[in-house]
């Protein structure tokens, strides 16, 4: 009772080897499209690494790379193979690596359907990591003379002014960040001493952002400072604080951006995981095949392929059984080969004396 | 004494013929190639046309444009005659068209080199446009309630964000412009009246810059108030503060961006012009050795091929006669050079014996 028995004349063998041929060859260049595709998100995840707080999120394009080589392998093998078994005697080279090929492809393709629902399954993480990254950018943008800080703040702006975005969640998250660093305020007035002295961590805070959250849309000049305080500015009504900087929160921006990004791998990964499911399937009737054209003798004659031989209840018992017993294989087990002496000795049966009659 | 004389024997033809038959192929995609370089550079200009003064500087990219469409068309002809000439009969079919191809071909060629040249000649025209443009644009910042001039205020600062520039030649062209509008000025207050009335137009200027002119470089947070006022800020001098602004003008930088566009553009022209010269030479040597071999009579036979039949001087000097007869096709022409078949009574008399001569007496036969 094999599981999806069809019968192949010669014909329909030759033919079904060519096309797995051409098919390999595809998926060599289905495998180039992973590895440009992990290559492309690791390059865009490193372009804005500094405000991400978690490097392990590269895993996934680094699984997407590997896996699209592995691809580019296997199926090169694969055609290799394919083109050979046309011709029966070809066959004979590859039969015995075929079912271990068959069985390492198995194995690989359920590799590519993690590495694709990985592609979905990031999302709360990176979440997590872009929120406690740009807190942390926030916190150091006055910092441009710290090494190893000195680049947040163009970091930031650049990220601010290429995305439209201003602040983690919005603009008032710079009101409780100091952001103009230390060095640049005048200690010896009594405005900044005062500003120093309200805060209980002897912070700089006041109600403004860096030029970097303007709008470009706003109709007038950006208002940076006394954003809160609508008689700081003349003619400052709803509108004009709604247009004048940027509403979205930069984390919002970042994960729309990189949530795009990973739906468009994900769902080309899941296509690309179907046809090498669908390569497999062709290879593996083509070895049944052709096994079986072997054992039948004639290699013109029809012959059966099927994907499993048994069902897959038996399928999966015997090969619960090899694995077993290739745990066991240092026991002495009741190989025919070796010679065991029995428990039950056989009784000694005294040798006869010959009695030889003298004759004389 | 003919220019450039090589003998070809048939394999040499045969080859050549198919040479050239690939590298007329390879023309189209040249042509191609020239197509949209032209249209690149249209959308580039197109880009960037609000900052442009009306100035005729489309005529570069429409230029290409035309110019790579005529290669297409020419090489694919060139093409199909080449694949024809290896073989002799069907040389026949193409022999009429193949000597003026040879001369539109020529002048064509003259035209790519046209082109390359324009792309470097371009950027004075450029300049004088994007000065202009810049000008305009910059006065009109704070117009964004004008229809037709309120996206002005949005182009000007994203062009200043992008291509990291502030104003025309510097930033202190911000100084001598109103870039905010009287909408946001406090009328009642007295240092804007102050300042209105301190100004000759009743302008409102101030030595302050839109905040895209800041430079994200600047380790400190952007000053873009009173920049000219040294004590307004804490630990500021701003003779020598050179990172807090962009320095650049947006003029020079838009050139700069341009200018590089069009020194690319102008080399692969000048590329695909070499390329272009090389393939027809490749065709008249072709055209002329199968005419020589027609000539001869033998298909199989070695034939001589040449640029110019006689030496330069000569060519020009016939072509020129060709010129002048045909300015003088209509006059009848009676000199050595005419028509025998043209029945042109002679001007003097003829000569049929003198008059009232007595006919002799016939000699009596006895």
């Amino acid at each position: 009772m094999a599981v999806g028995k069809l019968t192949f004349t010669k014909a329909e063998r030759e033919k079904l080897a060519e096309v797995l041929w051409l098919l390999n060859w595809i998926s060599v260049l289905t495998g180039a499209i992973l590895i440009s595709l992990g290559v492309f998100l690791k390059v865009e995840i490193q372009k804005w690494q500094e405000v991400m707080s978690d490097q392990g999120i590269l895993y996934v394009p680094n699984t997407l790379i590997t896996t699209g080589l592995a691809a580019c392998c296997i199926n090169f093998l694969g055609g290799k193979i394919c083109l050979d078994c046309a011709d029966t005697n070809k066959f004979l080279r590859w039969k015995l690596v075929m079912m271990p090929y068959v069985i390492c492809t198995f194995f690989f393709t359920s590799c590519v359907l993690a590495g694709a629902l990985m592609c979905y399954s990031i999302r709360s993480q990176l979440e997590e990591s872009i929120f406690l990254g740009l807190r942390n950018t926030m916190r150091f943008y006055k910092d441009t003379d710290t090494p190893g800080r000195c680049y947040l703040k163009k970091t930031l702006d650049l990220l601010q002014i290429q995305f439209e975005c201003c602040g983690n969640t919005g603009y008032r998250d710079w009101f409780h960040v100091q952001w103009i660093s230390n060095r640049y305020l005048d200690m010896t007035s009594s405005i900044v001493v005062d500003r120093l002295r309200s805060n209980v961590e002897g912070r700089y805070l006041m109600d403004g952002v860096p030029f970097s959250c303007c709008s470009t849309l706003s109709p007038r000049p950006c208002i940076q400072q006394q954003i809160s305080n609508s008689s700081a500015h003349f003619n400052y009504n709803q509108q004009s604080q709604q247009l004048n900087l940027w509403r979205r929160g930069c984390r919002q921006a970042l994960m729309d951006h990189y949530t795009g990004i990973m739906q468009s791998i994900g769902l080309t990964v899941l296509l690309i995981w179907l046809f090498e499911l669908l390569v497999l399937t062709g290879v593996r009737y083509l070895q049944t095949a052709m096994e079986n054209v072997i054992r039948l003798g004639d290699p013109d004659s029809e012959s059966d392929g099927w994907i499993l031989e048994n069902s897959l209840a038996e399928t999966a018992r015997s090969n619960f059984n090899i694995i077993k017993n290739l745990g066991k294989c240092y026991q002495i087990d009741d190989d025919p080969n070796i010679n065991v002496p029995t428990a039950s000795a056989e009784q000694e049966v005294p040798s006869r004396g010959v009695h030889i009659p003298v004759t004389s | 004494m003919a220019v450039w004389r090589v003998k070809f024997t048939k394999t040499k033809r045969d080859k050549l013929a198919q040479v050239l038959w690939i590298l007329n192929w390879f023309s189209v995609l040249t042509g191609a190639i020239l197509f949209s370089l032209g249209i690149f550079l249209k959308v580039e200009l197109n880009k960037q046309e609000e900052m442009m003064a009306d100035r005729d500087i489309h005529y570069v990219p429409n230029m290409l444009i035309a110019v790579g469409l005529i290669a297409c068309a020419i090489n694919f002809l060139g093409g199909k005659i080449c694949y024809d000439c290896v073989d002799t009969n069907k040389f026949l079919r193409w022999k009429l068209i193949m000597l003026p191809y040879i001369i539109f071909t020529f002048f064509f060629t003259f035209c790519v080199l046209v082109g390359a040249l324009m792309c470097y000649t371009m950027r004075g025209e450029l300049e004088e446009s994007l000065n202009l443009g810049l000008t305009q644009a910059m006065k009109f910042y704070k117009d964004t309630d004008t229809p037709g001039r309120c996206f002005l205020k949005r182009t000007v600062d994203i062009l200043q964000i992008e291509f990291q520039c502030c104003g025309n030649n510097g930033y202190k062209d911000w100084f001598q412009i109103q870039w905010i509008s009287n909408r946001y000025l406090d009328m009642t207050h007295k240092d804007v009246a102050d300042r209105l009335r301190s100004n000759v137009e009743g302008k409102y200027l101030m030595d302050g810059v839109p905040f895209s002119c800041c430079n994200i470089d600047s380790p400190r947070p952007c000053i873009q108030q009173q920049i000219t006022n040294n004590s307004a800020h804490f630990n500021y001098e701003h003779q020598t503060e050179e990172l807090n602004l962009r320095m650049k003008g947006c003029r020079q930088a838009l050139l700069d961006y341009f200018t590089h566009i069009m020194q690319s553009i102008g080399l692969t022209v000048l590329i695909i012009w070499l390329f272009e010269l090389s393939v027809l030479t490749g065709v008249r040597f072709l055209q002329t050795s199968l005419e020589n071999v027609l000539k001869q009579g033998d298909p199989d036979s070695e034939s001589d091929g040449w640029l110019l039949e006689n030496s330069f001087m000569e060519t020009a000097r016939t072509n020129l006669n060709i010129i002048k007869s045909l300015g003088k096709s209509n006059q009848i022409d009676d000199g050595n050079n005419g028509d025998p078949n043209i029945n042109v009574p002679s001007t003097s008399i003829a000569n049929y014996g003198p008059d009232n001569v007595p006919p002799k007496e016939a000699p009596e036969a006895s």
